[in-house]
């Protein structure tokens, strides 16, 4: 089982992330599910998704508290909440940041998902989106294949300009 | 099609493949994606559907009634607060013998508000005539949605079905879902006694003491031959489509001593704990109720039973704990957890069973045992 929290602030399409990255496991021929926490969110405030990608049928519906894998949408909410929280030993984090970031000793990934999504002029009311450009740097990292989260994002998003974010967040992950 | 959808999402797909003549809701939260979604499939001609907003629940169940007693096929969804409000008309539905589907978004009541997953909710219905089953997947959401319409438009049964879903954990939860076909599977829809709207004729006025006896006794009937058609229609499920289901979802149970009851995504959850349980040697196994009426057996004999409710009857206990005890003599464990959405893991599960003390209660999370 392969357990992945993703942090982000209501509105940035961190539930869209997460069901992205279920449906390209899904695709990948494994079994996913994909579940936000939900409290009292509005846009803005921290939230957090959840996603568990194993070769089995998933049966587990509490949260995840030990992930393997700790995304970060938005680097802000590192300010108010505790991202590494439980990040199992060896674990990784993906950051959505232009600089690198030391995130005590964990193997970090970085990538200005933000400046693809710009330069793509991929926004929604002013907004850019990330929830397309971080299926590229998951499948940069080996968490899904290209060709699965390609189809996974062409499935829900017809704007070919999604798939062009993905390939640029692909070729310009920092490990 | 193989996709990743929300619980919500699966009801509604289902629907569209049973094509209702009708839908009346009216929203609420976990539940309201699920009417959404209908409403744009009517919108999009994608289904063919009459669709009713309505202004309240109360409303929503009477139009159904209304539009399933001249024959049509109908359904609705709710959930918590939603399905209390339209109270008087559940019964009515099963009273009047209409085969109407509801899917119901388990959610706690309040006050203290809160739109998070408990079963109590439905299980107050449960004297009202209604077939009703749980699910603990997505996938399972779909599938019962289809056999729904089955069952409850089948004339040895003739009673509306309410299929639940818990809030959130399976509403809001994104899992791959097969989006079948329906095609012939649900028989066209018979109500032998449909009013026809151009010669209106009916019962339902003022019915004495002998006639209302019986009418009560054909509705026990009929549910208990209902064990029959669910059994055929799940039977006939599994060879179209490939997915078994029974009365009770058994796991790990053939030679277990200790078995572990639940409903919904805490009886999925509990085979995890049953896998741990096993690993450290004890014989564990899981009984996940699917549907609570008509109430099934369960094999029990010899056993240590961990029942866990997500749900309570104040001054008497755990439903399903008590349910079991009275139906099967069982002296279970029973844990009172989940209420509220209160998050229960499959290692508080397996810490359940460890320190199981039979015939007593326990509250997760609160302190001391009662």
């Amino acid at each position: 089982m392969f357990e992945v929290r993703i942090h982000s602030r209501g509105g940035q399409g961190g539930v869209t992330a997460a069901r992205l990255l279920a449906l390209a496991a899904v695709r990948d021929g494994k079994y996913a599910t994909a579940f936000p926490f939900y409290g009292a969110e509005r846009r803005g405030a921290p939230v957090v998704s959840f996603v568990r990608i194993d070769d089995t049928p998933i049966r587990i519906s509490s949260q995840i508290k030990k992930p393997d894998l700790v995304i970060v949408l938005d680097p802000s909410v590192m300010d108010v909440v505790d991202v590494l929280q439980g990040l199992k030993p060896g674990g990784r984090v993906l950051l959505n940041a232009r600089e690198r970031r030391d995130m005590k000793g964990y193997p970090t990934f970085t990538v200005d998902l933000t400046g693809i999504a710009l330069r793509e002029k991929l926004e929604v009311a002013g907004s850019p989106i990330l929830n397309t450009p971080v299926l590229g740097a998951l499948a940069k990292m080996g968490i899904v294949t290209m060709e699965s989260a390609k189809s996974a994002i062409t499935e829900m998003f017809s704007d070919p300009r999604n798939v062009s974010a993905a390939e640029a967040a692909y070729r310009e992950l920092v490990a | 099609m193989l996709t990743v959808a929300t619980g919500n999402k699966a009801v509604a797909a289902a629907v569209k493949e049973a094509a209702p003549a009708v839908v009346a809701a009216y929203p609420i939260t976990p539940q309201t994606e699920i009417v959404e979604q209908i409403a744009e499939y009517v919108s999009s001609g994608e289904l063919k559907s009459q669709y009713i907003p309505v202004e309240s629940e109360h409303s929503a169940m009477a139009a159904c009634i209304g539009a399933s007693v001249t024959g049509a096929r109908t359904f609705t969804a709710t959930s918590s607060h939603g399905l209390h409000y339209m109270h008087e008309m559940v019964n009515w539905a099963a009273g009047a013998r209409l085969p109407i589907v509801m899917a119901n978004v388990n959610r706690a009541l309040g006050p203290g508000w809160n739109i998070w997953a408990e079963h109590t909710d439905a299980f107050q219905e449960r004297d009202s005539g209604w077939l009703q089953v749980y699910v603990g997947s997505v996938q399972e959401a779909f599938d019962a949605v289809l056999m729904a319409f089955c069952i409850a438009e089948d004339e040895r049964v003739l009673l509306p079905v309410m299929v639940n879903l818990d809030g959130f954990l399976l509403s809001h939860t994104m899992q791959p879902l097969e989006i079948e076909k329906a095609g012939d599977f649900i028989p066209p829809l018979h109500l032998p006694h449909a009013i026809d709207p151009q010669n209106p004729c009916g019962y339902g006025t003022l019915t004495g003491p002998d006639e209302y006896f019986r009418l009560r006794w054909d509705i026990e009937r009929s549910m208990r031959d209902a064990v029959d058609v669910i059994r055929g229609t799940q039977e006939r499920f599994a060879r179209r489509f490939g997915r078994k289901y029974g009365m009770v979802d058994e796991y790990r149970c053939d030679d277990a001593e200790v078995v572990i009851v639940a409903a919904g995504t805490l009886g999925r959850e509990a085979e995890v704990a049953v896998d741990l349980l096993r690993d450290e040697g004890t014989r564990a196994g899981s009984m996940r109720i699917r549907w609570f009426r008509p109430f099934p057996r369960l094999d029990l004999s010899g056993r240590d039973v961990v029942v866990i409710d997500r749900d309570y009857s104040f001054g008497f206990g755990g439903v399903l704990a008590k349910s079991i005890a009275a139906t099967e003599g069982a002296r279970p464990f029973s844990v009172i957890a989940g209420l509220g959405g209160q998050e229960v893991t499959y290692e508080d599960i397996a810490g359940f069973v460890r320190n199981r003390q039979p015939g007593r209660e326990l509250w997760f999370g609160v302190n001391g045992d009662v």
